[in-house]
């Protein structure tokens, strides 16, 4: 009798979940649809959404406008962020390492976990590759976009800085003319509300829903007491996550800044294990992914099908050309806005190069990986390196939640900055979006994959339209900046200060007495 | 050359007692007296983009609250005993920034107190006294 009572109760509860889902399918549907518009190629069946030719399209200009600067930046970029370049006296303010840690833990999550088992299951061993190269390809976005942010940033009136791609698409272009300000208003205007759209979508409701079906997966998927309460799941993350952003709760936000990058070690060590036991199968992996990468055997539709998906997926996972990065990083202290853009570089390398390669080495090595089989996203990866660590789907689970929640919480600040850039600040304006931020968290875990994956693709890709087109007329901008901080480099005239000794070591420290 | 004494306070009574000291002995030698204070501070540490956003003016009120609460007293004091001194308060490693701090300086003696951590970290890390005596660069004192 018990028995049946739970049985019609977990039933009403699937139909929460349900109900949800129904409801937000044909909305989510429309957007993507509207966004993710694809072309056909030609003399192919495969298609390609226009935003991802757009994303690619301007990194190679970018790559080739600032002659390779996502290789010829790296090596300063490295001292940058060592901190060779911080003067003493500027000790206290944001530091280059700082402003890339903070925007790594925006970016590094489930775009890298998830999105690369999704680029396989969907576009075979392949997709990787493009992924990689999309990956190198987005460092010169990354590093336009930053360089942007930290030139035309805005110092408030309470001190707190504000940047990001609303302020130099309003501010860069008005520079340059009332007709391109015009352009620039409408870009900053657009940008912002896909990018409040971001942050309730691949940012808010991917999240939420991938950390549950993890959790979901490690409790024991179906019997699993969560199941078919996605709902509730979603109301304790959004708990958690209102704590922060609406209870000012910043020691869970500080704790949590400082976990990330330790699991974020921990995952990757863990991935490197795995390829070390497997040494022997690695070149294999790799032929595997360059002939499937070439559409030998693939399976989304020729060559051009798997690249399609490799740089929807690297979009998605770097954020290059998107914007939001630009946001994390205009905080940082330094009077030379490159110096910000050489350090984003690092950004994409990081987690869309190195991440990305090692999750899918471990995908395809472990054998996890079979052509056309049913497990994709969080659940892949879990299974693939499960083979080889048993117990290391319960890491991966609490990575996946801590990975969710700080992506969630550092969108939900690019999310209310956008907020306040259109409806500015006050009060009320904050609470307005920070509860909507909290209700997408809990429909997130409602609802189906398919359709939260859809959705949240199409308003972070979209935040490229208004971004890039923006960009293209604040080049000669960068490249006037990057030229001249590039001479200023080559003519060793950036004061040097080593760590450890602290006595500057260029003639430019004769200044530098009281 | 003048001689340049340099004091880290650390808010605590040792602190008192080393800038004690070293008023004493530059009382003796007719030497400039400068007295610092470092916030402690990384930067190597992980922040998230509000704490960034904010860190700028959070600087400045740390800088102020340590100069109006720790070292303008001291001076004040000072001075109304007829003595001299230059105050200076930053941010960073305690070690590291005395010793960037007596090289900009020039100090030629430096005057410290033992005390400042909490037991546990001068065990596992070394106090910040101990870490000075190894780089400074110039003669220091450590005062109990």
């Amino acid at each position: 009798m018990s028995g049946q009572i739970e049985e019609a109760q977990s039933a009403i509860r699937q139909g929460i979940d349900e109900r949800i889902d129904q409801v937000i399918d044909p909305l989510t549907s429309l957007v993507e649809s509207f966004i993710l518009f694809p072309l056909p190629i030609p003399g192919s069946e495969a298609q390609v959404p226009f935003v991802v030719l757009w994303l690619v399209i301007a990194a190679l200009v970018f790559t080739f406008y600032f002659r390779f600067i996502n290789l010829r930046g790296l090596a300063h970029g490295f001292r940058l962020v060592r901190g060779d370049f911080n003067d003493p006296r500027a000790a206290g303010e944001v530091t280059h390492f700082q402003a890339l840690a903070t925007a790594l833990s925006g970016t590094v999550g489930l775009g890298n976990i998830a999105g690369v088992a999704i680029a396989v299951s969907v576009g075979g061993p392949g997709a990787v590759v493009w992924m990689m190269l999309a990956g190198f390809l987005g460092m010169s976005s990354k590093f336009v976009e930053c360089t942007l942010g930290v030139k035309h940033r805005r110092i408030n009136a309470d001190g707190s800085v504000s940047g990001g791609p609303m302020w130099y698409l309003s501010r860069g272009l008005a520079d340059r003319g009332p007709a391109l300000a015009r352009l620039g208003k409408i870009c900053a205007v657009v940008f912002a509300i896909f990018c409040i759209g971001g942050s309730f979508g691949g940012a808010n409701m991917f999240q939420s829903n991938q950390s549950f079906q993890q959790v979901l997966s490690v409790t024991g998927g179906t019997d699993s007491w969560f199941f078919g309460r996605g709902w509730l799941f979603g109301l304790i993350l959004a708990f958690f996550v209102g704590l922060v952003i609406i209870g000012g709760i910043r020691s869970i936000a500080r704790v949590t800044s400082k976990i990330v990058p330790l699991m974020a070690t921990i995952y990757i060590t863990a991935g490197l294990v795995i390829i070390a036991v497997h040494i022997d199968q690695v070149p294999a992996a790799f032929a595997l992914m360059f002939s499937s990468a070439l559409g030998v055997n693939s399976v989304a539709g020729g060559a051009l099908g798997v690249l399609a998906i490799g740089f929807q997926r690297a979009a998605f996972s770097s954020e290059a050309g998107i914007g939001s990065a630009a946001i994390a990083h205009s905080a940082v202290q330094t009077s030379e806005p490159v110096s910000e853009g050489l350090v984003a570089l690092y950004e994409p390398f990081i987690d869309t190069v190195i991440v990305c390669t090692i999750t899918a080495l471990v995908i395809i090595i472990s054998g996890a990986y079979v052509a056309g089989g049913s497990m994709s996203g969080v659940e892949l990866t879990s299974e693939a390196f499960a083979s080889v660590i048993g117990w290391f789907p319960y890491v991966l689970a609490v990575a996946v939640l801590l990975f969710a929640y700080s992506t969630m919480l550092a969108w939900s600040y690019y999310g209310l900055k956008c907020w306040t850039f259109l409806f500015g600040e006050s009060r009320q304006v904050e609470y307005s979006y920070k509860i909507l931020f909290l209700l997408f968290v809990v429909l997130g875990a409602s609802v189906q994959l398919g359709a939260v994956i859809g959705f949240s693709d199409a308003m972070i890709l979209a935040m490229a339209f208004p971004n890039l087109l923006g960009i293209y007329f604040l080049l000669p901008t960068v490249r006037r900046e990057l030229d001249r901080y590039w001479a200023k480099v080559k003519a060793g005239q950036l004061p040097v200060f080593r760590k450890g000794s602290s006595v500057p070591v260029t003639p430019a420290s004769a200044g530098l007495k009281p | 050359m003048s001689e340049v004494y340099l004091v880290g306070l650390d808010g605590s009574d040792c602190g008192i007692r080393a800038l004690e000291v070293a008023v004493r002995q530059a009382g003796l030698t007719g030497a400039r007296l400068v007295i610092s204070y470092v916030i402690p501070w990384s930067p190597f540490t992980f922040s998230t983009p509000e704490e960034n956003a904010l860190r700028h003016r959070r600087r400045e009120e740390e800088l102020t609250r340590a100069t109006e609460m720790i070292l303008l007293p001291e001076k004040e004091r000072l001075e109304e005993n007829g003595i001299e001194c230059e105050i200076v308060a930053r941010h960073g490693h305690p070690a590291k920034t005395l010793v960037q701090l007596a090289v900009e300086y020039e100090a030629t003696f430096m005057v410290v107190g033992t005390s400042g951590d909490t037991p546990l970290k001068t065990r596992i890390l070394g106090g910040t006294a101990s870490a000075l005596i190894q780089i400074a660069p110039c003669p220091i004192m450590v005062v109990p």
